[in-house]
């Protein structure tokens, strides 16, 4: 044929199997390399903003841990700026780098991330987004990397004006996307795979 | 590279060419993959921008699996290899920058985990992690030891392919990947419940890495040629509309 869209096609995905970790925590799984976990910090010095700890887990269908899963997350800083080399609006904290990964404790499950509480991201029309964390999980029996995000159980007004929640049909689900403050400045976000209380995972 | 920085939302993911989280020949499919629809939205700068890992990052035996956990002067066990190719987005620009982690078993088949208790012995002189950040022309090349297939408790008798995984960052997040590369030939790729959640012969074939004589080093090591496709982004026009997605 004459005419032809000549694009390629992403490469497929595929589970991340259950050694995950040799390849991306080593150290966490046993083998000394790199000299430490990338992504195991995301501050490396004082940071600007509220430190937080957000705590939790990933649960499948059955109710059981995963103690095999890789959790990663992306975040802007306190003043909304990603430390990324495509973020144009201004120099984001240059003590945070907005990345984190955790292989989750080995017996529960359970990861733990410091950070810091996000500010506000502008949505591609312009109306700000309340503060969000990006959320990606692999792990065994996972075809496809799940993305979510959490949201700030003590943010409502802002998530009151959230343009991608309060596009959500099923408002009722909307409390999968909430971390609920657990004491100060501690966060948890449990994160269910399948089942009635199913976490909202995006497609973006 | 600037124009493949450029801020722009993301062409959707084809999730028809993308397996399925539920596949029940991958029997841990079935109570790991959710049951409601994913929600779709257009990108937003926290899924169009990404981490940066420097070029400083990598040591200089990072993309040597051979010897990046031998005892000095060892070196590991197995048929030697070079593994190459490029990282390209899907409108065919290079993705320069882009970090790849991988791992494998060792030429036996065995995983250095330890959860992993396959009786293949391990190889004291190999590790099984490696990690290189492409060029400006989005090429990458690391050198490692062909991996052997393994049994794994799924079916009775099911038995991986030869294998490497992959992790790929690009320039947004929402080009994270995760993947596995085959080798060209191996009978066992037809019969893995894991292959077997791709949807297509062809998808299967962009996961399957050829024998590249060109780069084979002779009396050292031969070559596999491996290309990586990350989303594609779209120009920056049109973006500021006031009303609607």
């Amino acid at each position: 044929m004459t005419q032809n869209l000549s694009y390629l096609k992403e490469s497929p995905s595929q589970t991340a199997g259950p050694y995950v970790h040799i390849g991306c925590t080593p150290n966490f799984a046993g083998i000394k390399a790199y000299g430490g976990d990338l992504g195991a910090t995301m501050k490396t010095g004082a940071v600007r903003g509220q430190e937080i700890t957000l705590k939790g887990a990933v649960f499948d269908g059955t109710g059981t841990p995963l103690r095999d899963a890789m959790i990663e997350i992306w975040q802007p800083d306190a003043a909304g700026l990603f430390a990324s080399a495509n973020e144009t609006r201004g120099q984001a904290d240059p003590n945070f780098s907005g990345w984190g990964r955790s292989a989750g404790d080995p017996v529960t499950g359970e990861f733990t991330f410091e950070t810091v509480k996000p500010g506000a991201v502008p949505f591609p029309d312009g109306r700000m987004q309340a503060p969000h964390i990006t959320v990606w999980i692999v792990a065994r029996g996972i075809n496809i990397g799940l993305q979510t995000r959490v949201y700030f159980a003590d943010e409502p007004d802002a998530n009151a004006q959230d343009p991608i929640l309060i596009r959500i049909e099923h408002q009722n689900r909307i409390p999968t996307l909430l971390a609920e403050k657990t004491g100060d400045a501690q966060y948890r976000f449990d994160i269910h795979l399948q089942g009635p209380n199913e976490t909202i995972f995006f497609d973006i | 590279m600037s124009d493949s920085t450029q801020i722009g939302g993301f062409v959707p993911r084809d999730r028809d060419w993308q397996p399925d989280a539920i596949t029940p020949p991958y029997k841990t499919s079935i109570k790991r993959s959710p049951q409601a629809a994913l929600l779709s939205f257009p990108s937003t700068l926290s899924e169009e921008t990404s981490p940066v890992f420097g070029h400083n990052l990598i040591g200089k035996l990072d993309n040597d699996l051979i010897h990046n956990y031998a005892q000095a002067g060892e070196s590991a066990i197995g048929p030697r290899i070079i593994v190459h190719g490029r990282v390209l987005d899907e409108m065919g620009r290079p993705v320069p920058g882009a970090l790849l982690e991988v791992w494998q078993a060792n030429a036996g088949g065995r995983y250095r985990h330890k959860k992993e208790s396959y009786l293949a012995a391990l190889d004291p002189n190999f590790g099984g992690c490696g990690r290189v950040i492409t060029s400006a022309d989005g090429s990458y090349e690391f050198r490692t030891i062909q991996p052997g297939p393994y049994p794994w408790p799924n079916g009775m008798n099911d038995w991986r392919p030869a294998h490497i995984h992959f992790s790929v960052f690009g320039h947004g997040f929402a080009q994270r990947l995760i993947t596995q590369m085959y080798f060209e030939g191996d009978p066992h790729i037809k019969l893995c419940p894991i292959v077997g959640a791709l949807k297509s012969a062809e998808a299967v074939d962009a996961l399957t890495a050829l024998l590249d004589m060109h780069r084979t080093v002779p009396m050292d090591s031969r070559a596999y040629k491996f290309d990586i496709v990350l989303r594609g982004r779209r120009q920056t026009s049109f973006e500021n509309r006031k009303e609607g997605l």
